[in-house]
């Protein structure tokens, strides 16, 4: 795939940076503030997405981060159902169970698992979401030659 | 209810376990319908309305084109079938027979079903919400979480997040099938 314009470049290096933060920081206030995992998650595929399309890639390394995005959406989706695993292993012996204190509502460390929920739904979402259009990439780049 | 409810789990627990042992590709997909359209009465019975319209059109939809891709991929052994048959003596015998009353008996089933759980079903515009209120009224003190909607999405309703991403996780490999010209090796 081509890269874009040298304006489209600029903009996107000046731009990444505050777009990926501000991913991290709905998925980390999911308990606070609207937003949360799914939301946070798509603002981080998305970071990677304007990268790969303003910059444009070579197939070889899109294969390689392909593979990689695929391998950690795996892993986050177990980390997820690791945690519900073990709120059923301690404290009420449910699953799903919030087996964390609760703390004081409103701070930032606080509703117990809630917050490791929402960073490994977060981390899902966005590995998932880039895997998808990284496998569509390739496939067009294959198509064509 | 309960009665009700463990009768219909039961048949459909055996429409499932006969879709594994079926011979043709079709009866196992009517098989499955047999579930997909028994979720759909349990759901009623459950007084979920509006789980039971989406599943009801969720397996239509599946059914037909899965029925579509089934009599595409395997024309050359129905139109064979069908020539056998036509060689046989008459259209009326003992299979036939069997096979019209099963699905007379499934309709009238379903139908006796469907009318009991329609009949418990809350009157038009008067919905249980004991639920939702118990979830706001005691949200952020049961959860601890300052913002409801990840409050109950992440506590109250885990299973339900657990399924979107389960289905976000099945779409990235279902993606990762199709579009793969070589194989790995």
């Amino acid at each position: 795939m081509q890269g874009m314009s040298p304006i489209v470049k600029k903009v996107t290096q000046l731009v990444m940076g505050f777009i990926f933060v501000y991913g991290i920081y709905v998925i980390t206030h999911g308990h606070l503030t609207p937003g949360g995992g799914f939301a946070g998650g798509a603002f981080l595929s998305g970071t990677f997405i304007l990268l790969v399309l303003s910059f444009g890639s070579n197939i070889l390394n899109l294969r390689r981060e392909e593979e990689e995005a695929s391998e950690i959406e795996g892993l986050a989706i177990f980390t997820f159902l690791l945690l519900a695993v073990v709120g059923f292993l301690i404290g009420m012996r449910v699953f799903f169970g919030n087996f964390l204190p609760k703390g004081q509502i409103g701070e930032l460390i606080s509703a117990g698992v809630i917050p490791l929920y929402n960073i490994a739904v977060g981390v899902e979402v966005g590995a998932a979401l880039l895997t998808i259009f990284l496998a569509l990439v390739i496939y067009k780049e294959e198509i064509s030659k | 209810m309960e009665i009700t409810l463990s009768v219909l789990l039961l048949f459909m627990i055996f429409g499932a376990i006969y879709a594994l042992f079926a011979s043709d590709l079709l009866s196992a997909l009517i098989s499955c319908g047999i579930v997909g359209y028994g979720l759909v009465i349990c759901f009623l019975l459950l007084r979920a309305p509006d789980l039971a319209i989406v599943q009801i059109v969720v397996e239509t939809i599946t059914l037909i084109i899965m029925v579509a891709v089934v009599l595409d991929s395997t024309r050359h052994d129905l139109r064979e079938k069908v020539l056998i048959r036509e060689k046989g003596n008459s259209y009326i015998n003992a299979k036939y027979v069997f096979n019209v009353l099963t699905v007379l008996v499934l309709a009238l089933f379903f139908l006796f079903f469907f009318n009991q759980a329609i009949d418990k079903l809350d009157a038009f515009g008067e919905h249980t919400t004991r639920m939702a209120k118990a979830y706001i009224e005691q949200g952020a003190e049961r959860t601890g979480s300052a913002n409801l909607v990840t409050g109950i999405l992440f506590d109250f309703r885990g299973y339900d997040t657990l399924g979107e991403a389960t289905i976000l996780f099945t779409a990235v490999v279902g993606v990762l099938t199709i579009l793969r010209l070589k194989g790995h090796k």
